[in-house]
């Protein structure tokens, strides 16, 4: 290897070190503002070493990973969002856990699995990165020993994620049987030429596809969602609900676009079909809950949704480029604006520790009692819904363009339905924080430390500034596409 | 600049009331107050410095430069988005009586509010900021981002200052308007691709966009798109569910700035854009846009002689009103369309001087239901006579601005469909019928003695006289706004006529 591939895995060398230094940190001394600082500290480093590397990028390193802007550009929202997730982290998992020092540990290292897929050129990185990420989550939601609710949506997320992972394994060895390869764009050229018939080549990418989806949590695949949503300590919820959707859906992208699988076209119409579930089941029973961490849960499966609507839009070749951008500004706006949801989750829950549900009535008068707090929800909430000057309307613009770009009508018209179904209860949410104080009874002050402030503030002045002023980011996606 | 000044003035004037709360909770009314009067001198003082004769130069539709005012920043060049605004007559006009309106609001709300007065203030600021960005801007994503963005202080005024019902009001207002904007901007985004389709480069300026061709279907498609989120505001017939609520349950300053201004913005998008951007297939859609209209204008004044409540009254016979409009706008002769911009600015003026009345009314004997009043004349006669004022006004009568409005709206209308004509001209009828039904209920009969009540204060008389003064400007001298109208009227014509089935019931219409 030459020092320029070092030079391209940088920001995976910088967490993979970052994780190392951790566990001696842990062994010697345990302090946990220490471990944080320390977890904080490598991300911004990795993030860093981002600028640096695109210097050389593209760049293919080994057969596995393929540092070029479009991962790098992930590689650094990432690791923003761990870093951000750590932050949060800092006070809630003192309260809930008893030797919270290798919770940062675990979370570095899924941090890195998502990094991986955002490389992944080839089905074993993938496969790598997948599980990576997976592993260290299972931990990581079944963290605070204080409570039986983590427990349980850490097994059922076991189970089922560990199901999902080896159906995804048993399609690639179908697809690896038919083809005699592993390599994304090898594989895609090999298909054509396979002696084996279409029928196992349907039934693997099936396969694939299904595991992925589990992991996106799309409609029918969704039906841990809500419970491990729920059960899970709210900073790895918000982690496990932006950056590890956003690190699948990103290999998921490009192994549909290195292989080039747009020319299936059922293929490609499964994605469709199953992103309108999502987008109206996703959206409806989001509308039952009282609950903000499962409506949140639900909301996210809506996003996935209106997200799928890309792998649609890309059917046209002219497109591609538009849609994956659409994607990309997708992915960064809605990671900002479900960690900053879930943020405030966090901040809410961080001294409850018996259970820690957020009931729609906890959060009322929020909006006059922590004006920031409510600040951050109100900005979040009009994101989700996609309220112009919020991050999450120019994203939506975008995939409007996307999609009309590539005239996918349905889509549209289901996507509208489904925001028009959200904004009732994104909008009830606003309702409750703003309600006056006198009609109910109290609720605790929440104490905030400072970088939980400093943090609020920068994801407000984030989400409003990429709805404001989208243009450099939108060059710059333009240029690396 | 001087629009951009205008704007952020409003916005900046939000913020300094929010934050003065803080220091005194007298203060955020004053710095609105001063805001607004600010804002308006400052409108004077742009509008002096153009010379008089651009205003009856004709103003070219498809050129931004040949307007009174027009600027353009880059914003998003990625896709052709740029900060456009620019001002011919019409938006001037609408602009003007969006501030007064402004200060009437204030003036209504003056004693009313209790709780973070800081914040109201800032919402009813910034709503008005919004309202003025629709009216300014001319690229269709900024007008999108402004339409929708004056939701917001709206949705915030009502869900945290109305009455008893106001989560379910507000979020209906919200969700009627904002899946409807939604819809609008599908078309949109359909209309900047079409103009790549057709060779040119993306952009969603107005002037870029006009004049484009469609093909049949994706035309009707985006038409459609665009008349939705228009009519859904104004409200046409039948989606007009959301106004009684809405207006009803708002504050009163509130239902001022939602009757007076919010609704024109439907009016507004309808001439500006919908007619405009498709004007073939706005000409064959105009039968089934005036059926609504005509709709409307019945319908709203049945159910507001139903109700007993004074607001929901006046909210249903607003339907009504804006019915004209609608039938006024795809007349699309001269005639019809200075009659409907009449009926915009008139209907604006007394119908806010309504909902002052009502909440007026509330704020003094804590209720609206028109069953629990009666013979407040006697104990309040300076109310009772402007109530009477305003009521006649409602219903047309000689001499004030809504009459001139609705009859220049017949009588255009009478050239292109008869038929409709004579049944929306029962709209007058109707109106004489609840209107006076109204001032039997509240302000005729035998007063109750227990009751005390306050007759209007100087405050209140002011603005009420003001809006007494402009109903009356309006009905007797409306030249000078027709004459500001007219040049973008004369500009319109040339990019809309009539399609030919409307010329071949106009000559049957003359035939008969």
């Amino acid at each position: 290897m030459t020092v320029a591939d070092f030079q391209a895995l940088s920001p995976l060398l910088v967490l993979a070190g970052g994780a190392t230094v951790l566990m001696l940190q842990i062994a010697f001394v345990r302090s946990v503002s220490l471990t944080a600082a320390l977890t904080v500290l490598t991300m911004a480093l990795a993030a860093l070493s981002c600028v640096h590397a695109a210097q050389i990028a593209p760049l293919q390193v080994t057969p596995l990973l393929q540092a070029d802007s479009f991962a790098l550009l992930f590689c650094v929202l990432f690791c923003i969002g761990g870093a951000a997730t750590a932050l949060l982290s800092q006070d809630y998992i003192r309260h809930h856990g008893d030797e919270p020092e290798e919770y940062f540990l675990l979370l570095m290292l899924s941090t890195l699995g998502a990094c991986v897929l955002a490389y992944a050129v080839h089905v074993a990185s993938l496969l790598l990165g997948l599980e990576l990420l997976s592993v260290s989550l299972y931990a990581l939601i079944a963290y605070p020993n204080k409570s039986i609710l983590p427990l349980e949506a850490a097994a059922k997320y076991l189970v089922l994620s560990g199901a999902a992972s080896a159906t995804a394994l048993f399609g690639f060895a179908l697809l690896y049987a038919a083809t005699g390869t592993l390599e994304f764009t090898a594989l895609g050229q090999q298909l054509d030429n396979t002696q084996m018939g279409q029928s196992v080549l349907l039934v693997g990418a099936a396969m694939v596809f299904t595991g992925l989806g589990f992991k996106l949590s799309l409609v029918p695949f969704h039906l841990w969602t809500p419970d491990v949503y729920d059960g899970a300590p709210a900073p790895i919820t918000g982690f496990l609900a932006s950056v590890a959707k956003a690190a699948v859906f990103v290999a998921l992208l490009r192994l549909f676009l290195d292989a080039d699988l747009f020319r299936y076209r059922i293929l490609v119409e499964i994605t469709g079909f199953l992103a309108i579930l999502s987008m109206l089941a996703g959206n409806l029973l989001a509308l039952l809950q009282t609950n903000i961490k499962r409506m949140l849960a639900y909301s996210s499966i809506a996003h996935i949704g209106y997200l799928m609507i890309i792998f649609m839009a890309c059917i046209t070749s002219d497109n591609r480029n538009l849609a994956s951008e659409a994607a990309a500004y997708y992915l960064v706006a809605y990671t900002a604006t479900t960690i900053a949801a879930f943020g405030l989750l966090t901040l809410i829950c961080a001294h409850q520790v018996e259970r820690e549900n957020v009931e729609l009535h906890h959060i009322s008068g929020l909006f006059w009692r922590q004006p920031l707090l409510g600040g951050l929800m109100l900005v979040a909430m009009l994101s989700l819904a996609g309220i112009p000057l919020t991050a999450g309307f120019v994203a939506k613009f975008y995939i409007f363009n996307a999609a009309v770009s590539g005239h996918n009508w349905v889509l549209l018209a289901t996507l509208i339905l489904g925001s028009g179904i959200g904004i009732y209860y994104y909008l009830r949410v606003v309702y409750y924080m703003t309600r006056r104080l006198e009609q109910h009874h109290v609720q605790p002050t929440v104490v905030v430390s400072w970088h939980a402030k400093a943090l609020s503030c920068i994801l407000i002045a984030g989400i409003l500034l990429l709805g404001t002023m989208p243009q450099s980011l939108m060059a710059y996606l333009r240029s690396i596409l | 600049m001087s629009m951009v000044v205008l704007i952020g003035l409003l916005l900046v004037g939000g913020i300094a009331a929010w934050q003065l709360e803080r220091i005194d909770a007298n203060l955020p009314r004053w710095v609105a107050l001063a805001t607004v009067t600010l804002a308006l001198l400052y409108l004077v003082s742009v509008i002096a410095e153009i010379p008089a004769e651009s205003f009856k130069l004709t103003p070219d539709p498809g050129d931004g430069d040949s307007w009174l005012l027009h600027l353009k920043l880059a914003w998003i060049p990625r896709f052709g988005i740029s900060l456009e605004l620019a001002m011919d007559g019409l938006s001037l006009l609408l602009v003007i009586l969006t501030l007064l309106l402004g200060l009437i609001a204030i003036a209504s709300s003056w004693s009313e509010i209790d709780f973070k007065p800081g914040l109201f203030q800032a919402n009813l600021l910034w709503t008005l900021a919004g309202v003025c960005g629709v009216f300014l801007a001319m690229d269709l994503f900024l007008f999108f981002t402004f339409w929708e963005v004056m939701l917001i202080p709206m949705y915030l005024l009502i869900a945290i200052w109305g009455h008893e019902n106001r989560s379910y009001a507000a979020m209906k207002f919200f969700i009627f308007t904002q899946v409807s904007g939604l819809l609008m901007l599908l078309s949109i985004v359909i209309l900047a691709w079409q103009g790549v389709a057709t060779g040119g480069e993306l952009s969603f300026s107005y002037f870029d966009l006009l004049g484009l061709h469609l093909d049949g279907r994706l035309a009707w498609i985006a038409m459609l798109g665009f008349f939705l989120a228009f009519t859904v505001k104004l409200p046409g017939f039948p989606f007009h569910t959301w106004l009684p609520d809405a207006h009803t349950q708002a504050p009163t300053a509130g239902s001022v700035l939602l009757a007076g201004i919010l609704l024109k913005t439907g009016a507004y998008g309808l001439l500006r854009f919908c007619i405009p951007l498709f004007p073939e297939i706005s000409m064959q859609f105009a039968p089934v846009a005036m059926g609504l209209g005509v709709a409307g204008v019945i319908y709203g004044a049945v159910l507001a002689f139903a109700q007993s409540d004074f607001k929901r009254l006046v909210a249903y016979s607003s339907v009504s009103h804006m019915g004209f409009v609608l039938l006024g706008l795809y007349a699309w002769n001269n005639l019809a369309l200075q009659g409907a911009i009449m009926q915009m600015v008139a209907h604006g003026v007394s119908t806010a001087a309504l909902f002052m009345m009502a909440g007026a009314l509330q704020q003094r004997l804590h209720t609206r239901d028109m069953t629990r009043m009666g013979g407040l004349w006697q104990q309040a006669p300076r109310m009772g006579a402007c109530a009477m004022f305003f009521a006649v006004a409602s219903l047309g009568l000689p001499g004030l601005g809504n009459f001139v409005a609705e009859f220049l709206v017949l009588a255009g209308l009478f050239a292109v469909h008869p038929g409709f004509t004579a049944v929306a001209a029962l709209g007058l009828i109707t109106a004489a019928i609840y209107a006076l039904w109204m001032m039997q209920q509240t302000f005729q009969g035998a007063p109750d003695e227990q009751r005390q009540m306050d007759d209007f204060h100087g405050r209140e008389m002011l603005a009420m006289v003001a809006m007494i003064l402009a109903l009356l400007w309006l009905g007797l001298y409306p030249q000078p706004v027709l004459d500001l109208a007219q040049p973008v009227l004369d500009g319109l014509h040339g990019v809309v006529t009539p399609g030919e089935h409307l010329a071949q019931t106009m000559t049957a219409g003359t035939g008969q």
